[in-house]
Order: C-alpha cells, then sequence, then structure tokens
C-alpha cells in the first residue's frame, strides 16, 4: 500500500496527460444535474461536486447498448448470422467515484461474472476500468451508507481513494491498477504511510459521525422470504408509488435489462436496454398472465430482491449500498429506509 | 471468453403444422456448423432461446429428444410478434438458436423408479423429449413403469398425434390420452380435464414413483390436490415453470419466483422447492 500527494495544481495536467492511455469519465454538471460522463478533450472532471444524480452504472452498464448485429442482406453468406458487436477494451477511469458507488460495483459484479456464466460486455469494461475514488467528506442527508457496510471512506472496489486536504489530494493507491493510474498521470510524489493513513482514519471517523442512519438490517437474514412476502404492510408501503422506475434507474445496485431487436435497411441490431422491476410489461407473459400485475407486488418485489433474496442468494449484504439516491429522487417519498426497517423489525405471529 | 448472448446458426430444414387450427407448428431445424450441434448438447427439459435476427428472441421448450441426432424441434404457439414472424417463415430460412438453457428433469433421481408425465396444452413439448428419451432401447430399462396423462382442448390440437398413437400400442407405456370434449363419435380416449383424469388412472404413490407435471398455470394448480390424494409427497412432484424471460442466462431479473432465477434455477423444481417460495409464476 503506497500513499502520494498529488498537488491540485498539478491535478488537470495530470488528468490530461493520463488521456493519452485512458477515457476519462468524471461528474459533470449540466442541466439534468451532476452526472458521471466521459469528459471531452477540454474537460476536467468536478471534484468538488456533491451526490451525483446517476450513479456511475452507466459506465459499465450503459443504459442503452448493441450486443449483436447481423445482416440481413440475402446476397451476403453470412446472412442472418449474429456477431457479437467488438467489446471495448480501451482502458478508462472514473474518477471522483464515491466509495459506495465503487462497492455497487462489487454487487453488481456478482450478477455479470458468476462461475455459470460470464456477461462478456460487462466484463470487459469491468476489466478495462480503473476507479479513482474521492472520500466523502460532508455526507448528505439520505446517505445511510455506514449502515449497509459501505462509508465514505470504504475502499471495497476501488483502486485509489483519495481525500481533498484543501491544497491537495491525499492518494491511497489500493491496486496495480491505481498504481498504472498514477503513474500515467505522473503522480508521485509519495507521503508518509503511518501519517497519512492516520489523517485518513480520523477524515473517516468525523465523515461517519455525519451519517446519522438509524437503519438496521441484522435480523432480516433469520426471517423466511415467505414471513416476509406475507408481511401486512406491503399495500402501506406501496400506497403512493406510481411506477415511474426512477428508484431503480437511480440505483447503483439495479442491474435488470431488457433485449430488444432493432431493423434498419438491412441491418440487424440487438440491444440491451436498462429494465425495471416497476413496470407492469416487466413480467407480462405472451398469453396475457401476469404474476406481477398489481403495483404492490412490483414494489414488494423491489424491496424483496434488494433486502431479502439478493441476502439469501450471496450472503454477501443486501443489495444496497446506502446511497440514498432512490430516497431523494423518489417523487412520493417511499424511502427504503423505513422499510428496510419494518422489514428488519417484522416479527410474525403465526 | 464464450459470449452466451450469441446464437448458434441453424436453418429450418421442416415446418409443419401441429394442430388443426394451425396455431402450432414444429419447426425443425439443423445446424449451420455441425461441431455447434455438439455444444448445444441438451438433456430433456432444457429450453432454448430462438433467435430471428431484427425480430426477437423467444424461449421455447426443446421438443426433441438427445437421443435423435442431426436436428432440434421446437413447437412453437403463434401468440405475438416473433412466433407469428416464425409462423411466416419458410424452409431453408436462416435464423439463431441459443442454448441449452436451464435445468432439466432430474433424470439420475428418476432412475429404477416409476415415473408418471403429467401434461397439457402444449407445454407438452418437453414431455415430448422426455418420453423419447425414456423409451430409447438404451434406456428404456433405466426406469420402471411409465404412465403419461396428456390433455389438449380437442383431438385436434393433441400435438405429436402419430407418435402418441404408436406409444399407446406398446406395452412398455401407459398412455391415458384425453380430451376436454369433443363431438366425435368414435373418439376411443378419455374425455375430461387432465386432473381428474390423473385422479382416476395414475398410479398410487409409493416411495419409487414420481410425477413430471408441465402445463398451464390453471392445469398445474388442480392437478396438486389430485396427486396429493394419491399419496405423492411434495418432493416427488417435479413441475416446469414458465416465466417471462429475456437473456435465459440468470442476468437480465427478469424471471425470478423469490430468489430463484426460472431461467437458471428452473424452469424445473419440485413442489417441495416451489412451496418455499412466492407465487409468482
Ligand atoms: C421456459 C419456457 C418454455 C416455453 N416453451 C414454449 C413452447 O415450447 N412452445 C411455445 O409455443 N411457447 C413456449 N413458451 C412461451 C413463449 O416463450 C412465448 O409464447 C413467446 O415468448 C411469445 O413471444 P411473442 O414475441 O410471439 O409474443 P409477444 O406477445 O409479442 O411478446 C411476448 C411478451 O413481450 C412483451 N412485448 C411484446 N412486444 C413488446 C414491446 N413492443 N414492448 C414491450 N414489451 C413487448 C409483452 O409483454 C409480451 O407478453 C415458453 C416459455 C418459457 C419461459
Ligand atoms: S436502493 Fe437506494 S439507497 Fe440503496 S443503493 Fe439503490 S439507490 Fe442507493
Ligand atoms: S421512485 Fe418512488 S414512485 Fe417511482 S417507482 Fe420508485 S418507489 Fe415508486
Ligand atoms: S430470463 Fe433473464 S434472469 Fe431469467
Amino acid at each position: 500500500m503506497n500513499f502520494i500527494t498529488i498537488d491540485k495544481k498539478d491535478w488537470a495536467p495530470g488528468v490530461d496527460q493520463s488521456r493519452k492511455t485512458y477515457r476519462v469519465y468524471g461528474p459533470v454538471e449540466d442541466k439534468n444535474g451532476c452526472q458521471i460522463k466521459p469528459l471531452a478533450p477540454d474537460m476536467q472532471p468536478k471534484m468538488d461536486a456533491p451526490v451525483t444524480v446517476m450513479s456511475a452504472k452507466s459506465v459499465l452498464f450503459p443504459q442503452t447498448e448493441k450486443i449483436l448485429t447481423a445482416t440481413l442482406d440475402e446476397s451476403k453468406e453470412d446472412h442472418h448470422v449474429m456477431k457479437p458487436v467488438e467489446t471495448d477494451d480501451m482502458p478508462r477511469v472514473v474518477l471522483g467515484i464515491r466509495p459506495y458507488d465503487a462497492k455497487a460495483v462489487h454487487l453488481v459484479k456478482l450478477n455479470f461474472d458468476n462461475p455459470d456464466y460470464k456477461d462478456p460486455y460487462w466484463c470487459a469494461a469491468y476489466d478495462a476500468t480503473t476507479f479513482v475514488g474521492l472520500g466523502v467528506t460532508r455526507p448528505g442527508p439520505c446517505d445511510f451508507s455506514t449502515a449497509v457496510g459501505s462509508g465514505p471512506f470504504s475502499e471495497e472496489g476501488l483502486d485509489v481513494l483519495m481525500a481533498d486536504m484543501d491544497d491537495k489530494y491525499l492518494a491511497k493507491i489500493l491496486t496495480e491498477k491505481g498504481e498504472k493510474w498514477a503513474a500515467a498521470c505522473g503522480f508521485a510524489t509519495a507521503a508518509d504511510p503511518k501519517e497519512s493513513q492516520v489523517l485518513f482514519d480520523v477524515l473517516k471517523k468525523e465523515a461517519e459521525k455525519q451519517i446519522q442512519a438509524d437503519v438496521n438490517t441484522d435480523k432480516l437474514a433469520q426471517k423466511t422470504i415467505l414471513d416476509l412476502y406475507d408481511a401486512p404492510f406491503w399495500d402501506e408501503v406501496a400506497f403512493s408509488c406510481i411506477n415511474c422506475g426512477t428508484c431503480t434507474y437511480v440505483c447503483p445496485t439495479c442491474w435488470c435489462f431488457d433485449i430488444q431487436d432493432e431493423t434498419r435497411h438491412n441491418t440487424a441490431v440487438r440491444f440491451r436496454n436498462w429494465d425495471t422491476c416497476m413496470s407492469s410489461l416487466f413480467t407480462h407473459h405472451a398469453s396475457g398472465h401476469n404474476p406481477r400485475g398489481t403495483k404492490v407486488q412490483r414494489v414488494r418485489q423491489r424491496f424483496m430482491h434488494k433486502l431479502k433474496y439478493f441476502l439469501d442468494k450471496y450472503d454477501q449484504g443486501i443489495m444496497c449500498v446506502g446511497c440514498g439516491r432512490c430516497v431523494a429522487s423518489c417523487p412520493v417519498n417511499i424511502d427504503i429506509r423505513e422499510v428496510c426497517n419494518r422489514m428488519n423489525d417484522y416479527e410474525t405471529t403465526k | 471468453m464464450e459470449n452466451p448472448y450469441l446464437p448458434y446458426p441453424v436453418r429450418i430444414d421442416d415446418i409443419e403444422v401441429a394442430t388443426e387450427d394451425k396455431s402450432l407448428k414444429t419447426f425443425t431445424f439443423v445446424f449451420v456448423n455441425p461441431e455447434d450441434e455438439e455444444k448445444f448438447a441438451y438433456k430433456a427439459g432444457q429450453f432454448a432461446e430462438l433467435s430471428i435476427p431484427g425480430v426477437g428472441e423467444i424461449p421455447i421448450g426443446i421438443a426433441s429428444s438427445p437421443v435423435e441426432k442431426g436436428f432440434v424441434k421446437f413447437t412453437v404457439f403463434r401468440t405475438g410478434v416473433v412466433t407469428t414472424h416464425l409462423h411466416n417463415m419458410k424452409k431453408g430460412d436462416l435464423m439463431g438458436i441459443r442454448g441449452p438453457l436451464g435445468n432439466w428433469y432430474p433424470w439420475d433421481k428418476l432412475e429404477n423408479k416409476n415415473v408418471v408425465i403429467i401434461g397439457g396444452g402444449f407445454a407438452f413439448t418437453t414431455l415430448r423429449s422426455s418420453i423419447v428419451y425414456m423409451l430409447d432401447p438404451a434406456n428404456r430399462k433405466k426406469f420402471k413403469n411409465i404412465d403419461v396423462v396428456y390433455g389438449a382442448r380437442s383431438p385436434g390440437m393433441l400435438l405429436y398425434r402419430e407418435e402418441l398413437f404408436d406409444w399407446e400400442k406398446r406395452d412398455d407405456i401407459n398412455m391415458h390420452i384425453t380430451v376436454d370434449g369433443t363431438d366425435d363419435p368414435d373418439w376411443k380416449y378419455h374425455t375430461g380435464f387432465v386432473p381428474q383424469v390423473v385422479e382416476d388412472n395414475a398410479p398410487v404413490a409409493d416411495e419409487d414413483t414420481y410425477a413430471i407435471v408441465c402445463g398451464p398455470p390453471i392445469m398445474i394448480k388442480f392437478t396438486q390436490p389430485a396427486l396429493t390424494k394419491l399419496g405423492y409427497q411434495p418432493h416427488q412432484i417435479i413441475m416446469s415453470l414458465e416465466n417471462r424471460m429475456k437473456c435465459g442466462i440468470g442476468m437480465c431479473g427478469r424471471c425470478n419466483i423469490g430468489k430463484e432465477l426460472v431461467c437458471k434455477d428452473g424452469p424445473v423444481f419440485t413442489l417441495e422447492e416451489i412451496n418455499q417460495t412466492p407465487k409468482e409464476y
């Protein structure tokens, strides 16, 4: 583990230097708020941005992605034979990702990279990506990351963790990928490891103190799926939901997708797109039968998936990193913190 | 890295209208690259994604049996965008199949057991695959008694009719064919719904008997109590479920019931397993 300091006046030149090797992503402010986006050559990441509206999930899992193509031109020998779209292996770096979003990548990896199948598109993007995190010194009001196994200075999923020290960044290099990135930027001023770690510990403590999350997950594992599923509170939880799907799109750990084909002239393209369990078409059978035809069934699915099914399936905690985006973005104030506590505290009377 | 979304190219070798109302057709495909056939090694009970470039992909149970070589068969009901397109295709056309996907009937566990197969409507496809597998000379002695209860709306809606009547003539399999109703005075098999025919004709369960059930949700729902009456325990009732699917490989998150993904952990589950999950199918 080594620490370096990066003088802020060296930051922009370093980022520019790294563009020879990396495509650079980072927070940018636009009319839709702050988003993690690929940076144009003349752009610098807005490192002091608050929480980004959308997470960094689209860096590895674009909202719409071509996966296969085929020609339909029958004069070509390979007509109607689908071919994979080249995966993009160009190294990329995400600057200023928040630690909880990096942890989310690790949870999502369980889905896209498992012993049975590897998603070649997600895995190629993952392998090519370096995550340079920035510790959160002033957590927002919806942040409950400490309650769910992450936190403002959590290192999981990061290649570098930086702390903002006013005129400089103190950076902890966590992986080989992180080392390569620092070298590509020319950042090489070593810092004293002991002192630096002490500083990180202090910052971490101070940041964590500001999070007053009262969210408990300790009893979720003991309950049965059926008890929680049959719990009496789902109608109440779902009452105001308008099934807009916002909570699932902003969530760094939601990964559901749809696959659709399109044809243009003589070319067929197969896409995958983000999808949401909030949509009634999501589970609609061709026969018309729909196992989750009502709103309350869909809201329950979202919370059960995140807080119970995932936990039972992977034994890696819940499928939520406490970023609070869904809380902040829900137009009708449905709050996962409350639902989680309700589920955690639920005692069946059976 | 293997790309699990990439279909094998196949050519339509034959199309057979399977029911009198023409709503079902059986498609026989051959692999464009013969080596793909080996890679597509499947077991009876699995499904595949039929893939029409530019139109879409749909999950369909494999109707042919692993013991039938040189082709794969699927029987498809015309209902929407992809299935209608497929019904309009012709012999020689190229498309793709992706798989095999999902789990299969637990053949190891079924060895040396009595097996009762219960199917309704066009869910009979993977059951055809199973029957052909079990009746194969190399396999028949691995199973004890084989009973089949199969129902369709009317005689003209029975799938694989010639084979059904061939099986009927054999003495190493007991066929109980039924239709909901018919005005054919010469109809010599059962009339009535599948659950009733099961109750009246399926063997009473001992610990060496397993039932495999595949059909529309309503049939499954009413067959369970009939089997329970005959003494079948939840672990002896094996069912194949259908949920809406896209990826077929456990990633798109569409087909779950509780923590199980029907496309990957299923589609085959025992009733014992299903009893632990929410009723979302
Ligand atoms: C494991 C399994 C095995 C199966 N085996 C068989 C079998 O052996 N034989 C058989 O006939 N069937 C089988 N099915 C059912 C078969 O998969 C469906 O009938 C088929 O998918 C219908 O496809 P379609 O495109 O024709 O229907 P559509 O109704 O066009 O599409 C299917 C679904 O897609 C959605 N959809 C369609 N168009 C759109 C759109 N533009 N935007 C958003 N959503 C849209 C709808 O919600 C619809 O319910 C099986 C299903 C499963 C899961
Ligand atoms: S469920 Fe809400 S709080 Fe949890 S990770 Fe997703 S958006 Fe963030
Ligand atoms: S954001 Fe709120 S209203 Fe919209 S689907 Fe999610 S819970 Fe429902
Ligand atoms: S069909 Fe995608 S997860 Fe089952």
